[in-house]
């Protein structure tokens, strides 16, 4: 393996880029938290299975929880925001904060405030 | 580099300048691709909550997980959940290491190694492709158990929701197929690999999108 393997490669701006070992690794973890969510799906869901009780009113935070890790790990190491300028880690992420704003207004206006006053 | 610098270095050394710098010294492509992912993210976040808004309110079956009442055959008779959790759990996985893949060809090109970017990137358009092949599975399978587009609630969010994104990861497929293609040709040189990335970027948010799409739809009852 070149030492620039081993090191990783500079982007324009000079910044390391991760190793094939590392997308290796966070490939890993990511099909591990895929895993976990399949697990606390049917434990949560079953309830003759172990553990049942304690994850059942859980599953739900759960699953956001992992999903936004996952989300995290692509986003920083395979789309190299971790890296690259703040500049793209912006244009993303101020969309994403708009776009999780604007689904949890939607959600509550259609939920809770148009079933009361309706 | 500022603009000046590049444009001067480029000069000096009589070369075309493959990059289209801007005021900030970052590629445009990139960031155009970078402000595209921006507006997707909200047009996607727009179609999951009207998923979440009808959520549940379905009054006739099919639905995703519980049994109930639906039309087959022309008469209402009981039917089950019609989601196919494994199947889904495969397809997830299968693109989750699609990104794998993709950022793998990206490192090839970057390095000049042309054998690890065209077994890589093939790689990473056959997972795309067996990712489509699933949802249109799916889809058949769906239609067929009695839930068209129109059937309820669900069905009208869950096929626009999924089907915005399955028609992404197709053209996603078709991006990357012709840089498969370019690379095959030998016209994927390290300083063109700038191009690949701008797909692989599109990828990965094709990627992001269904780890979120996955536990909503698929695993929240």
């Amino acid at each position: 393996m070149s030492a620039h393997a081993t090191h990783g490669h500079d982007d324009d701006h000079g910044h390391s880029h991760p190793t094939p070992r590392t997308y290796l690794g966070v490939g890993v973890i990511l099909f591990a938290l895929t895993a976990l969510e399949v697990l606390a799906y049917e434990v949560g869901h079953r309830p003759t299975w172990p553990l049942h009780a304690l994850v059942e009113p859980m599953v739900v935070p759960i699953l956001l929880i992992l999903s936004a890790f996952k989300f995290v790990l692509v986003a920083g190491f395979y789309m190299h925001l971790k890296q690259d300028s703040k500049i793209f880690t912006n244009l993303f992420v101020w969309p994403i904060v708009l776009a999780v704003a604007l689904a949890l207004a939607l959600v509550i206006l259609f939920n809770y405030w148009v079933k009361e006053t309706f | 580099m500022t603009v000046a610098q590049a444009a001067t270095a480029s000069a000096e050394h009589g070369e075309i300048d493959e990059h289209h710098w801007t005021s900030t010294g970052l590629d445009t492509r990139k960031l155009a691709i970078w402000g595209f992912i921006g507006s997707e993210c909200l047009f996607f976040a727009s179609l999951i909550a009207t998923y979440l808004v009808y959520r549940g309110q379905s009054l006739v079956g099919p639905l995703p997980h519980t049994e109930s009442q639906c039309m087959l055959d022309g008469k209402m008779q009981a039917c089950e959940g019609i989601f196919e959790i494994p199947l889904v759990t495969f397809g997830t996985a299968v693109l989750l290491f699609s990104s794998l893949f993709v950022v793998l060809a990206l490192y090839g090109a970057q390095k000049g190694d042309r054998k690890m970017l065209i077994t890589w990137l093939s790689a990473t358009v056959i997972c795309g492709l067996f990712f489509i092949g699933m949802q249109v599975y799916e889809f058949y399978h769906f239609y067929h158990k009695g839930l068209g587009y129109s059937t309820n609630l669900f069905s009208s969010t869950f096929y626009t929701l999924t089907g915005f994104h399955g028609s992404h990861v197709t053209l996603g497929v078709i991006w990357l197929s012709t840089m498969l293609v370019l690379a095959l040709r030998g016209k994927l040189p390290p300083e063109k690999a700038l191009n690949l990335e701008l797909a692989a970027l599109y990828w990965h948010f094709v990627d992001v999108v269904w780890i979120v799409i996955f536990p909503v739809v698929y695993l929240m009852r």
